[in-house]
């Protein structure tokens, strides 16, 4: 194998991996908030565009450092989800199914369309202070923005795990995402569980909307549109409702798409997440991580 | 302590409870049998929070129960054991338990609590670090009634319990509903198992298709003819 393959390889790999992390981000977000209403959450996308927006009028508007415009917008974007939420999905909890994700696709409507209203459709720039530094590593090419893509996402997806898995309100989310009666039943408060649950899918979307606005330096209303449906993607082929499955498949997602854009031709990157959801209904509809469950009565 | 009144609850299109009225004092054991269908479990779940009733009233220690949420009942001491355990089947037992502690905060007590529950269920601290869904049937209607006495109800609901059951195991667990009994927490059991049920019940009410059609001390209903002959088997 010659070694300029290799290279590129590896600077796919690494361009993968960024795009990826956006993807597990938003993707986390889909697959928890299905895990706790089966609801697809067709908004989740514009959550993400909000949260790109509060991050551009942090850093750029109010010239705020990195972390707390990151802090605001994830803060931000968790309160716009809980409003979503109380307002449109809770009068829905009991209505048909498709009702439910008709509101959803309504929701997307309105985000985009109100952010047109709010900031006009031209799309924004962020301020040049985060325009790149570069970083050669033997001959590979490493930009500071793909790090903290990186750091960002790895700090984010451990701090999901310790609250799904450690805090009271984590496994509230799980008991509720199991058998809502149930938890009902021990005391807990699933209108709470169900608001926190938007909160947080809605934090990490909008987390992966700030990174992509200083990735690519430039926003606008309909950005949620394709990366909410790659994410989307993401969540089925880790197996929609499963949290490791949504950061495992963001990752793949990205990687695929990294390496068909440099192997074959950027065009065909959207075709290869498309047929990578045909392949998974077809061949693993439960997703990678997915089980079949059985259940002993 | 606990008292039913002319309930109304409609599933849907079905008239499911007819007006019922029942009453569990403080410190008994109280049991509703009857047939599938009867109208059982509807009971239990309007009691608990989680159906709305046409009209009625339910009260708590003079309380009106009908329109607070489940989770505040709950909170209030009442807590139901459901039909078919419902235990967290992708939760280890302990943490299972944890779900039972939910609205408390006082580690310690927790902790006694938990001791308690294993040593009511030895079964049970065998398998703490197990997952749920592995447990057997019976194993698992021991977690569920764990579960349940970790919010330190003052009323236990239990819905079927012998359900599904081997007869050593349903024993078994009567034999441990008496003791949590005896302990100091009012038991409201709901049971197809009739003979069961009146072995370790104060009083008891029969319900046939929504309506309470006999009721009395356990040792009279046992006695009866009419439950003898339908639900007692002779």
């Amino acid at each position: 194998m010659d070694s300029g393959f290799m290279h590129q390889l590896l600077q796919q790999l690494i361009n993968g991996l960024s795009l990826g992390s956006i993807y597990a981000l938003i993707a986390l977000g889909y697959t928890m908030i299905y895990g706790i209403l089966k609801l697809i959450n067709f908004a989740h996308g514009d959550i993400y565009m909000v949260g790109a927006y509060i991050g551009y009028v942090c850093t750029t508007i109010f010239h705020l450092p990195f972390l707390p415009s990151l802090l605001i917008a994830m803060a931000g974007s968790a309160v716009v989800g809980m409003i979503i939420e109380r307002i449109a999905y809770r009068p829905m909890r009991n209505a048909p199914r498709i009702a439910i994700l008709i509101t959803a696709i309504g929701v997307s409507f309105f985000l985009e369309n109100g952010m047109i209203l709010l900031a006009s459709p031209q799309p924004r720039t962020f301020s040049s202070e985060f325009s790149a530094s570069v970083y050669h590593m033997g001959g590979l090419v490493i930009n500071s923005q793909q790090i903290i893509i990186l750091i960002s996402t790895v700090v984010l997806m451990l701090a999901l795990t310790y609250i799904v898995n450690r805090t009271k309100m984590g496994k509230a989310m799980r008991a509720v995402s199991f058998d809502a009666d149930a938890a009902r039943l021990m005391g807990i408060n699933i209108d709470r569980v169900i608001g926190m649950t938007f909160a947080l899918g809605s934090a990490l979307a909008a987390a992966g909307g700030v990174l992509v606005g200083v990735y690519y330096n430039s926003i606008d209303p309909l950005m949620g549109m394709a990366p909410g449906i790659k994410a989307f993607v993401a969540a089925v082929l880790g197996g929609i409702g499963i949290i490791p499955g949504a950061m495992v498949g963001g990752i793949i997602l990205g990687i695929v798409e990294a390496l068909v854009s440099g192997f074959i031709s950027s065009t065909f990157r959207d075709a290869a997440a498309f047929a990578i959801l045909i392949l998974i209904l077809l061949y693993k509809p439960q997703g990678l991580f997915g089980k079949n469950v059985r259940e002993k009565v | 302590m606990l008292e039913v009144k002319d309930l109304e609850v409609y599933y849907g299109a079905i008239h499911a409870v007819k007006g019922i009225s029942l009453k569990v004092d403080d410190g008994q054991i109280v049991t509703l049998i009857g047939s599938n269908g009867a109208g059982k479990s509807t009971t239990l779940h309007t009691i608990s929070g989680l159906i709305k009733p046409k009209s009625g009233s339910i009260s708590f220690d003079g309380q009106e129960l009908v329109g607070v949420p489940a989770h505040d009942i709950v909170g209030r001491g009442l807590v139901q054991v459901p039909e078919g355990r419902h235990v967290f089947s992708n939760m280890s037992v302990m943490e299972n338990l944890d779900m039972g502690a939910y609205l408390r905060n006082d580690k310690d007590g927790i902790a006694r609590d938990k001791e308690k529950v294993f040593e009511l269920f030895p079964r049970l601290f065998e398998r703490k670090g197990q997952m749920a869904g592995t447990l057997s049937g019976g194993e698992q209607q021991m977690l569920a009634m764990g579960r349940a006495l970790m919010s330190r109800p003052r009323v236990l609901l239990l819905d079927e319990p012998s359900m599904g059951l081997a007869p050593l195991l349903v024993k078994e667990i009567f034999s441990i509903i008496k003791t949590i009994n005896d302990e100091g927490t009012t038991v409201l059991l709901v049971e197809q198992n009739a003979n069961m049920a009146l072995s370790i019940a104060d009083h008891a009410y029969v319900l046939e298709t929504g309506r309470i059609v006999l009721s009395g001390t356990a040792a009279e209903l046992a006695a009866s003819e009419a439950v003898r002959k339908a639900y007692l088997g002779g």
